[in-house]
């Protein structure tokens, strides 16, 4: 799994044609009394990777687990391939089918190259011995899981992110066409999340595989799947390409928070963020101020369900970015240029109609004009926490009854108290 | 190395160590035999195949040791003995009319023991488990003890079910042991049906049905010691495992049995390794997993009741041979459950000797016992066993 080389996996030897990998309608499943899921629908075709994203208990492992056949599904139909999961022996579905499950469970030390062994059991008959091509998708495998390194250590005497990767080299190994990963990254480092999931990238763009994959990390999901499947309240909430999908209010009402999502800054990719359930009365609240600062308390407003407006910003600033990610109006000018005086009438409007009005400090940059002493290197200065002296968002500020000023830093509940306070003055 | 080849080499070694314990240990004994004295009796004893004749009278000219001469309709086998070293006769029949019998019988019950021992902790996924965790030697207890008890009345409902008036004349060990070897069987199989429910086996209900079983079959047996009387003694002697008396029938009978079950074990011994996965990781890996227990269980249940059935209730040796091993050849069970396998033979052999040597002869269960539980106390001590 290294980063300048590609990696090369082991081959499919098992070509299921232009059937979609996996086909699941309508499942069902319920423990004893108790209804997990139901009325699920699942598709993954060649050369797609999907998430199944949502809270703890919502029945990801389960929906996977109705798929492998570990659980028997009580209504509705799986097909593997093109054919129905219950017509096929477990050693079809084995060749057809590799997981990767959140932990393994050995009380007996194998050795690590011994359990990426295991994964060529549905290839072997009862006598047949490890072939040529066995050795060979088990060297690819391992050395693209990244475990070669500590091939013969015991299994129980790996860290659980290292044996994380020892099952997905199981699974790479049994290469079978469809992968199912059940929270792949959940015991992973940073560096190994991300390159777990570059590598199932990699397999499923080789065009004829496909992964289905349990990610609790919503933003990887949104980087890598090229469909979502949110799963709530034992059922599908919502399914199709992650920037349709991953919208504040169906991650919100899946979750049971109050959700932000914003893009990714490096990568561009939606990118989500939760808050603490609110139950504040919902607001018109107007901010002054730019850049990131600015960004962060608009998207906070919008997660705890107030109504926030910004103005005016440079047109491209951060703060028109998650005015826009949240859905709400943004004053805009363009960059290096005075806004025109019916633009700055409109920001004026929206603090005046607004029910409290907030203006965000602003971090000095580091250009010395208000830092005398130049003795900050990092560049970021003092901050200034009150409404512009001057300038055009002066004049938005002053159209207000009450500015109130927010820091740079400003806490959750400082920010929503500061708005509560605000909206009793004006009142 | 590969692992049939790793494999090979082990159990090379470790039948050249068994070997070496047979021939020492048929050389001690009330009378001293030197052990080159052992090697050429058992050589003299050997009858090989040396031709076909042809007679009607079906009879072959040489017989084989305790099975008696080797007849097929109208073709005799002849065999003829290679090797005639000059050795004294009185030690040629010590060595093979009595001593090898026992020692044979010793190595076969030890390789069926350590063997379903090995196949059981793999199964239940537990360094704990041995071979009478599913009620095997209990329902082997209760079937040889009720015999002993009420010998008579079960040799005369045994004979309820023939055709016609055959008289089944049922010698006491005879009886004993196949009353022990069916109890075995039945304890096991209904282990097995409370366990399951719906075509699947949890192996954790496995484990506790075993132990219900157990302990109700433990309760029925010091019932009928209690109404032994004066076979209360040949009761303790069963019950403590023992394989003094043992004859070339016996060993012929285990040996047609214990083999062929044990290939059966081997030839799964690849889904056993990946059984220990779990059963969710092994079904997603291929292996047809319900199927698959029943088979292990079947064979380890069968192969336990031949081991248990002549020998009585011998402990340990499928508990501590198996992890002894483990240790030794790691945890791999196409290397583990062969090498295992010899080396509870090995094991087995080796403590009979103990048994039997010493000033008055004791059951070798005490002495497998004696030898294993503090061997076990060591394992726990050091930490090796650490999963329960």
């Amino acid at each position: 799994m290294s980063a300048d080389s590609p990696v090369s996996l082991p081959d499919t030897a098992l070509s299921l044609g232009d059937a979609p990998l996996l086909s699941a309608s309508d499942v069902a499943v319920s423990f004893g009394d108790l209804d997990v899921v139901s009325g699920v629908d699942l598709r993954v075709e060649p050369g797609s990777l999907v998430g199944l994203v949502g809270p703890n208990g919502a029945g990801k492992t389960t929906v996977l687990r109705a798929v492998t056949g570990a659980v028997e599904p009580d209504a509705g139909t799986v097909e593997i391939g093109g054919d129905p999961a219950s017509s096929l022996s477990a050693k079809a579905v084995g060749r057809r089918v590799a997981s990767v499950p959140q932990t393994t469970n050995l009380a007996f030390d194998f050795r690590v190259r011994h359990v990426v062994e295991m994964g060529r059991t549905p290839h072997l008959g009862r006598f047949d011995a490890h072939g040529v091509e066995d050795d060979a998708a088990v060297d690819a495998a391992m050395a693209a899981a990244d475990v070669d390194r500590f091939d013969d250590r015991s299994i129980t005497a790996v860290s659980g992110g290292e044996r994380q990767r020892v099952l997905l080299a199981r699974a790479l190994a049994q290469a079978a066409p469809l992968l199912l990963l059940d929270e792949p990254t959940a015991s992973l480092d940073v560096n190994h999340a991300v390159e777990t999931l570059e590598l199932v990238r990699a397999f499923v763009d080789d065009g004829d595989r496909g992964a289905i994959a349990a990610i609790h990390d919503l933003d990887a999901a949104a980087r890598y799947c090229d469909e979502v499947v949110v799963l709530a309240n034992g059922g599908v909430r919502a399914a199709g390409p992650p920037e349709s999908v991953l919208s504040a209010s169906a991650v919100g009402a899946a979750f049971d928070a109050e959700a932000f999502v914003g893009r990714n800054p490096a990568t561009g990719t939606p990118a989500v963020t939760a808050f603490p359930h609110s139950d504040v009365e919902s607001r018109r609240v107007h901010v002054v101020g730019t850049g990131r600062p600015a960004a962060r308390v608009v998207a906070r407003l919008a997660a705890a369900g107030h109504e926030p407006s910004v103005g005016v910003v440079p047109a491209g600033d951060a703060a028109a970015g998650a005015a826009a990610d949240a859905g709400a109006t943004a004053v805009t000018a363009p960059p290096f240029e005075g806004p025109a005086e019916a633009t700055i009438a409109a920001a004026r409007d929206l603090a005046a109609d607004a029910d409290a009005t907030l203006a965000v400090g602003v971090e000095r940059s580091g250009d010395g004009a208000n830092d005398p002493t130049g003795s900050d290197p990092t560049g970021s200065g003092p901050t200034v926490n009150g409404p512009p002296a001057n300038g055009p968002n002066a004049e938005v500020a002053a159209a207000a009854d009450d500015v109130v000023p927010v820091a740079v830093d400003v806490g959750d509940e400082e920010l929503l108290d500061a708005v509560a306070d605000a909206a009793a003055e004006k009142e | 190395m590969r692992p049939w080849v790793r494999s090979a080499a082990w159990s090379a070694a470790v039948a050249a160590l068994l070997a070496v314990v047979v021939v020492g240990s048929a050389a001690i004994g009330p009378v001293r035999i030197p052990p080159e004295t052992v090697v050429k009796s058992v050589l003299n004893a050997l009858s090989v195949p040396a031709g076909i004749e042809t007679s009607a009278s079906g009879v072959g000219p040489l017989s084989v040791p305790g099975v008696g001469p080797l007849t097929l309709p109208g073709v005799d086998l002849a065999f003829a003995s290679p090797f005639a070293f000059p050795v004294d006769s009185v030690h040629q029949r010590i060595v093979v009319g009595v001593r090898l019998p026992r020692i044979l019988l010793a190595a076969l019950v030890g390789f069926a023991l350590a063997a379903a021992g090995t196949v059981m902790q793999g199964f239940f996924r537990n360094p704990m488990a041995d071979p009478s965790i599913i009620g095997v030697s209990s329902g082997a207890a209760v079937g040889a003890v009720a015999f002993i008890v009420f010998p008579a009345a079960l040799s005369a409902t045994l004979a309820l079910p023939l055709v016609g008036p055959v008289e089944v004349g049922l010698s006491r060990g005879a009886g004993t042991s196949l009353f022990a070897f069916v109890g075995a069987l039945v304890a096991a199989f209904g282990v097995y049906a409370i366990a399951t429910r719906g075509g699947r086996t949890p192996v954790a209900t496995l484990l506790l049905a075993g132990v219900a079983v157990q302990t109700f079959l433990g309760a029925v047996v010091s019932y009928l010691q209690l109404q032994a009387g004066e076979s209360l003694r040949q009761i303790v002697a069963w019950l403590m495992g023992h394989l003094s008396g043992a004859a070339w029938s016996e060993v012929a009978v285990t040996a047609a049995v214990v083999p062929p079950l044990f290939a059966v074990l081997l030839a799964y011994a690849r889904d056993l390794n990946v059984l220990l996965l779990g059963e969710e990781e092994a079904r997603g890996l291929g292996i047809a997993v319900e199927r698959t227990k029943r088979v292990l269980l079947a064979a380890s249940a069968l192969i336990t009741a031949a081991g248990v059935a002549f020998a009585g209730v011998i402990g340990f040796v499928g508990l501590i041979v198996p992890h002894m091993l483990r240790l030794v050849v790691g945890p791999d069970h196409r290397v583990l459950l062969p090498t295992a396998a010899l080396a509870g033979g090995t094991f087995l052999v080796a403590a009979d000797t103990l048994a039997r040597s010493a000033a008055a002869e004791y059951p070798v269960g005490i002495v497998t016992a004696a030898v294993g539980a503090p061997f076990f106390v060591y394992l726990l001590v050091t930490r090796e066993v650490t999963e329960l």
